[in-house]
């Protein structure tokens, strides 16, 4: 099972939910060769492409997609001074994609991940299945064990109080991956040829109050509920650590919805990842994470909001503050951090003014 | 050839003690160290037999020990359908104490029967009427002795895997039970702790020893455990996608505990598994009841307390279609309209810091129904007081060793 799929473009006429209100974001410094495969589950769909490393390189994008393209240059020239927030070397970038889209609903995937297979053998659109995520309710308040319960041939089991019932919407879509699955450096070490062949059928809400580890590599969110708290923070070059750009939007979002009542579920759909990352790099990367996060957990575990915290850019300005707060003592880094984290909203707020009041002047 | 004939020998003392080390690896390699073979080797005396145990670790008191409700009197398919996986095990049959007929039963098992005589004998004829129905299993594990209790209602057979292999639920739940369970934070890919899976990137170091597992819930291929309204709007529905999946249910997060295939290990929580509520109407389908459902978040608030995990997920078991939902629907709105209330009431429990044990737990959660709940309907208060009663009735009948719980 552990192979991708290869068979994509005998499968049946897609149609493409959300095709007008759903952006591709894809950070990459290699090519684009891996969208070949995706073309038929793709194309109907704008791709944001965020080169990352170095400018004056081409990235050949394969015949027939509709795109648009930044590269750091880019980023500097609509940003500013506040490119400042944005990670150079590495995939972190991608975040600049969120926020120059201008649509409702963003998915994420890096370029080492394919098509995968479901057990049956068939082709799995990873992207129709998010949409499918994204566009049903999640249950964060109350545990399923027949999980998504607004999935074909599932429900709500024995117990589960109908005032629940309605759930809430959802704000991101964690897919996860066959073949090389996500481990960070150590466990990469320890069992290098570890393969990820379990396809577990299932889609299920995180519950309120619980964290977990976001993977940037198969993502999927409602840009209009969460779209401000995914950033991606400052990793790569000139910075301390790297590999927990996706990690820190995860717990920042997960607050968030928790605080907003919105949902996250994790589950299918899977991809095939293809490319193991260098575990050596991977160390030197994830190194002071691996110490920092013993502290962070705990600080988001713990994180409250206040009741006039109501938009999600007010909640991560907040959490901003708390983490200059309480986090600059493990390192400056973070105090560096909030800075680039208020930074962002400024830019969001900039790029993404909210429609104009009564007088006709912008927010 | 003597590993084969073990079942036949009932002395192994003659044997030269280098054979009989050699056989007793070879018993073990073979899958064929059942109770009675190891109690056999063990009552050689020999020196390096009990050093072997001793260094591989291997545990008498691991043998489960299987309450089954029998509310039909005839447990003759039930049983042969389950036999290869139930026949190594001592089972525990508890008949329910309203049901009339004879229960036939069929040979070749190693176990114990209690009727309604035998409950009234162990807890008085007044205690006894707390068994009836679906919470007869709670005598069964009242009086077991073993570590592990393993409940599977009879109206259930073994399920096949998406391979057409069918699956051991006996051996899943031992291997949730005897695996940490990983309840403070999410793990993405699953139970870290299965074959071909781990922690993934981001899941801090210091979280993943994890903590003792508790309670193992199963799951229901065919016959999922839907409430009346659910089935009768969706008469032909049955669960036909198998989730490869073992979970942790995390910390703080509450869920309907349904009691038709769990296990739990019973020193740490025995007495958090609890008959106490009782609806007016209470019925003999599952449907028409929800005892499970709140014993279990009494389960999980204490596991919560305790610093113990709950896994959810694997094993399914084959659940045979049973009763007409439409008829039930009219006795299960009053469990459904409850658990309004008990949802958030539990959700909204805090034990104390003094409660260090199982029992103090249990205790705690009476008081706090009982004040908070007990006005609300007499249902309540009756349950409260079952919860008190239960606990006196562990500490007399339940415990021969003490369970700490901590």
């Amino acid at each position: 099972m552990a192979e991708p799929a290869t068979a994509t473009q005998a499968a049946a006429p897609v149609v493409a939910l959300l095709k007008n209100e759903l952006d591709i974001v894809i950070p990459t410094i290699r090519n684009l060769d891996f969208l070949e495969m995706w073309r038929p589950f793709f194309q109907p769909y704008h791709l944001i492409i965020v080169q990352d490393g170095d400018p004056s390189k081409t990235i050949k994008v394969p015949e027939g997609f509709d795109y648009e393209l930044y590269n750091r240059n880019d980023i500097n020239r609509i940003l500013g001074p506040k490119a400042s927030c944005i990670s150079f070397k590495d995939s972190a970038c991608r975040c600049f994609g969120y926020m120059v889209s201008k649509k409702k609903y963003i998915f994420t995937i890096d370029d080492d991940c394919f098509v995968a297979k479901d057990p049956s053998g068939k082709a799995i659109n990873a992207l129709e299945q998010h949409i499918k995520n994204l566009l049903s309710p999640s249950t964060p308040f109350f545990f399923n064990t027949l999980y998504d319960p607004f999935r074909e041939g599932a429900d709500f089991v024995r117990g589960y109080p109908f005032s629940l019932r309605e759930g809430v919407p959802t704000a991101a879509s964690h897919g996860l991956w066959l073949n090389i699955p996500d481990y960070d450096a150590p466990t990469q070490l320890v069992k290098p040829l570890e393969r990820n062949t379990r396809y577990v059928d299932a889609v299920l809400t995180i519950p309120k109050g619980t964290l977990f580890p976001m993977c940037g590599m198969n993502l999927a969110f409602n840009r209009e509920l969460i779209g401000p708290a995914m950033y991606f923070g400052l990793m790569g070059d000139g910075q301390p650590i790297g590999r927990y750009d996706d990690m820190w939007a995860g717990w920042c979002t997960k607050v968030i919805c928790d605080h907003l009542g919105l949902g996250v579920k994790t589950g299918l759909p899977y991809i095939f990842h293809s490319k193991a990352s260098n575990p050596f790099v991977n160390l030197r990367k994830e190194y002071k994470g691996i110490y920092w996060q013993e502290e962070i957990i705990p600080f988001f575990q713990q994180a409250v909001l206040p009741k006039d915290c109501t938009t999600v850019q007010k909640c991560y300005i907040e959490l901003a503050k708390q983490v200059k707060e309480k986090l600059s003592k493990v390192d400056p880094y973070f105090d560096k951090l909030a800075d680039a984290m208020v930074t962002w909203i400024e830019a969001w707020d900039e790029l993404n003014p909210t429609g104009p009041v009564p007088n006709g002047k912008a927010a | 050839s003597a590993v084969h004939n073990l079942s036949n020998i009932t002395d192994l003392s003659p044997l030269p003690d280098h054979i009989l080390i050699e056989l007793f690896l070879r018993t073990l390699r073979a899958g064929k160290l059942t109770e009675r073979v190891l109690k056999l080797f063990i009552a050689t005396g020999k020196d390096e037999v009990f050093s072997l145990i001793q260094a591989l670790n291997i545990q008498v008191t691991v043998t489960p020990v299987l309450p089954t409700r029998a509310l039909r009197p005839d447990l003759t398919s039930f049983m042969n359908e389950w036999r290869t996986i139930f026949s190594r095990f001592h089972l525990i049959i508890v008949k329910d104490p309203d049901l009339k007929e004879e229960l036939k039963i069929p040979e070749g098992f190693n176990l114990d029967v209690y009727k309604k005589p035998d409950i009234d004998r162990v807890v008085g004829t007044s205690t006894s009427t707390i068994f009836s129905g679906y919470s007869c299993r709670y005598f069964g594990y009242l009086v077991s002795r073993k570590k592990y209790i393993i409940s599977v209602d009879d109206d259930c057979y073994p399920a096949k895997d998406n391979k057409g292999i069918l699956v051991d639920a006996v051996a899943q739940h031992i291997t949730n039970l005897t695996t940490p369970a990983t309840p403070f934070f999410f793990n993405t890919l699953y139970d870290p702790f299965t074959e071909g899976a781990d922690f993934v990137r981001g899941y801090p170091f210091s979280l993943r020893s994890g903590v003792q597992c508790a309670l193992s819930c199963g799951l229901w291929l065919n016959l999922a455990d839907y409430d009346a309204p659910t089935q009768a709007l969706k008469p032909e529905e049955r669960n036909s996608r198998y989730v490869d999946a073992v979970l942790t249910v995390p910390a703080r997060t509450l869920m309907p505990i349904s009691g038709i295939n769990i296990a739990f290990n019973r020193e740490v929580i025995g007495p958090a598994l609890l008959p106490s509520l009782r609806l007016g109407g209470e019925g003999k389908f599952r449907w028409e009841t929800m005892e499970d459902i709140w014993s279990g978040m009494c389960v999980k608030v204490v596991c919560d307390h305790l610093g113990h995990g709950v896994k959810t997920g694997m094993p399914y078991v084959w659940r045979n279609d049973r009763g007409d939902a439409i008829a039930s629907l009219r006795k299960e709105w009053e469990g459904v309209k409850l658990m309004e209330e008990v949802v958030p009431f539990f959700q909204s429990v805090r034990l104390s810091r003094e409660a260090k044990t199982t029992e103090d737990c249990v205790a705690e959660v009476a008081n706090v129904v009982k004040e908070q709940l007990g006005s609300k309907d007499p249902m309540f208060a009756r349950a409260a007081k079952a919860m008190v009663d239960w606990v006196k009735l562990w500490k007399s009948v339940g415990s021969s060793t003490s369970s700490p719980g901590a």
